[in-house]
């Protein structure tokens, strides 16, 4: 089936099976792979993205279901080589350690600010407890996204 | 993991859908935010061969004060049930069940109707709008029927909807200033619930719903009589487990089931009765 979805502001046009899932086409059509498979369901959060400007779990979802949706992908945050706010606070806030949820973790974490631009800690736990972190590093995730807050 | 192969056809209006069913048969499943589907398909445990993606169909995506009622319908998401300011002055129960469904990117994609008609029994939904008395309206080739939420419910994931029936709306009796209170007992943030509770009350009157006790969302009647013969809440409460037939499984047992519905309708009531 045709498809056209904006990745990051460009516009791709692909024949896309039916099953496929987005975030297979985001990895493997598109060869965006800052986008992680964690669990593969619908659990770990490490596949989270935005659709339309929500942070949503693209292995949870059809390519078909985004036609004529735009995609924000960890690749498209920084901006002329200058990191999005949000990733700047988990860099000086040791927000990361094997690095493999930071993704899901930074798109889910700039959803959350996007909805409640001054979370308290609880809110912060609470607005990502669709992220599952393997190395537990959740105090220092926390601690940037409520730095990333006050930046603002 | 991917699904089996099938075949996709997108509708834009409930009629089409409806056409689209009638016509694909039973091999055909609805799609809406597919979070209760899509898993169940990369698991292989559903295949069906054609997929009729109503995500589309926007004017079945609302939430309004119809006057007794509040008419809510099946394709609003999750996220939009939780932050209705007409649901928090008028079903305020009911946003508050949806906050504690999956996590927030769950919230973004599943839907009220969708929910409901998987007919889940550990779902927060089916749950919660049995416990308010909720009416459902369905679409089918031969036009509209309303269905009670406590005659919709026929087994595990089964329900009352016919192959080429359509969930449209969501009818949600107004709580009127009743207090209520939903309780959710589970090991891990955005899991199911081992057991939940849905519970309002107004004097003398009381309406209760167990989730995760049994095949099929509970109305616990016993408890919602015993309230309305003047029972204290630990008397009502103890008969939390009357119409429920909970499964052991890795989580809990029967027994821890029917203990934890107890003190959980215990609380809920309690918190209700404030």
């Amino acid at each position: 089936m045709k498809v056209s979805i904006t990745v990051n502001g460009k516009e791709h046009h692909s024949d896309v099976e039916p099953r496929t899932l987005l975030v297979h086409y985001i990895r493997e059509t598109l060869g965006l792979t800052g986008t992680n498979v964690g669990c593969d369901t619908s659990s770990c959060g490490a596949c989270t993205i935005h659709l339309d400007g929500e942070a949503v779990k693209s292995c949870t979802m059809l390519a078909v279901q985004a036609d004529g949706s735009k995609v924000t992908t960890i690749e498209g945050l920084a901006k002329n080589g200058v990191m999005h706010p949000m990733q700047t606070a988990f860099m000086e806030n040791h927000g990361l350690q094997c690095g493999y949820c930071t993704p899901g973790m930074v798109m889910a974490a700039i959803g959350l600010l996007n909805e409640n631009p001054k979370p308290t800690e609880d809110e912060v736990r609470m607005g990502l407890e669709g992220n599952l972190c393997r190395c537990t590093g959740y105090h220092n995730i926390v601690k940037s996204v409520l730095a990333a807050a006050s930046a603002k | 993991m991917i699904p089996a192969a099938f075949d996709y056809k997108r509708a834009s209006s409930a009629a089409e859908a409806i056409s689209l069913i009638s016509q694909y048969g039973s091999d055909a499943k609805f799609l809406a935010g597919g979070h209760s589907l899509l898993p169940l398909m990369k698991l292989r445990l559903a295949q069906p061969a054609m997929l009729i993606d109503i995500g589309r169909v926007k004017d079945l995506s609302y939430v309004k004060d119809a006057g007794n009622h509040i008419a809510i319908g099946a394709l609003t998401q999750h996220m939009d049930v939780e932050n209705s300011k007409v649901l928090h002055e008028h079903a305020p129960l009911l946003s508050k069940a949806a906050s504690h469904v999956g996590d927030a990117q769950v919230r973004h994609r599943g839907t009220i109707g969708g929910s409901i008609a998987h007919a889940d029994p550990a779902s927060d939904l089916p749950a919660t709008t049995l416990a308010l008395g909720a009416t459902y309206v369905v679409q089918g080739p031969k036009g509209q029927r309303e269905i009670a939420a406590a005659n919709f419910y026929k087994g595990f994931l089964e329900s009352d909807l016919a192959a080429d029936e359509m969930l449209i709306e969501i009818r949600v009796p107004k709580m009127q200033g009743a207090g209520w209170s939903f309780q959710k007992f589970n090991r891990r943030a955005q899991d199911w619930a081992i057991v939940g509770v849905a519970a309002w009350r107004r004097k003398g009157e009381a309406g209760v719903a167990l989730v995760n006790m049994g095949s099929t969302p509970i109305l616990a009647t016993s408890v919602a009589n015993a309230i309305a013969k003047g029972a204290s809440i630990s008397d009502a409460a103890a008969m939390a487990s009357n119409e429920a037939e909970p499964q052991s499984d890795l989580n809990a047992s029967t027994e821890y089931r029917k203990h934890l519905a107890s003190v959980l309708v215990r609380r809920a009531l309690e918190a209700a009765s404030k």
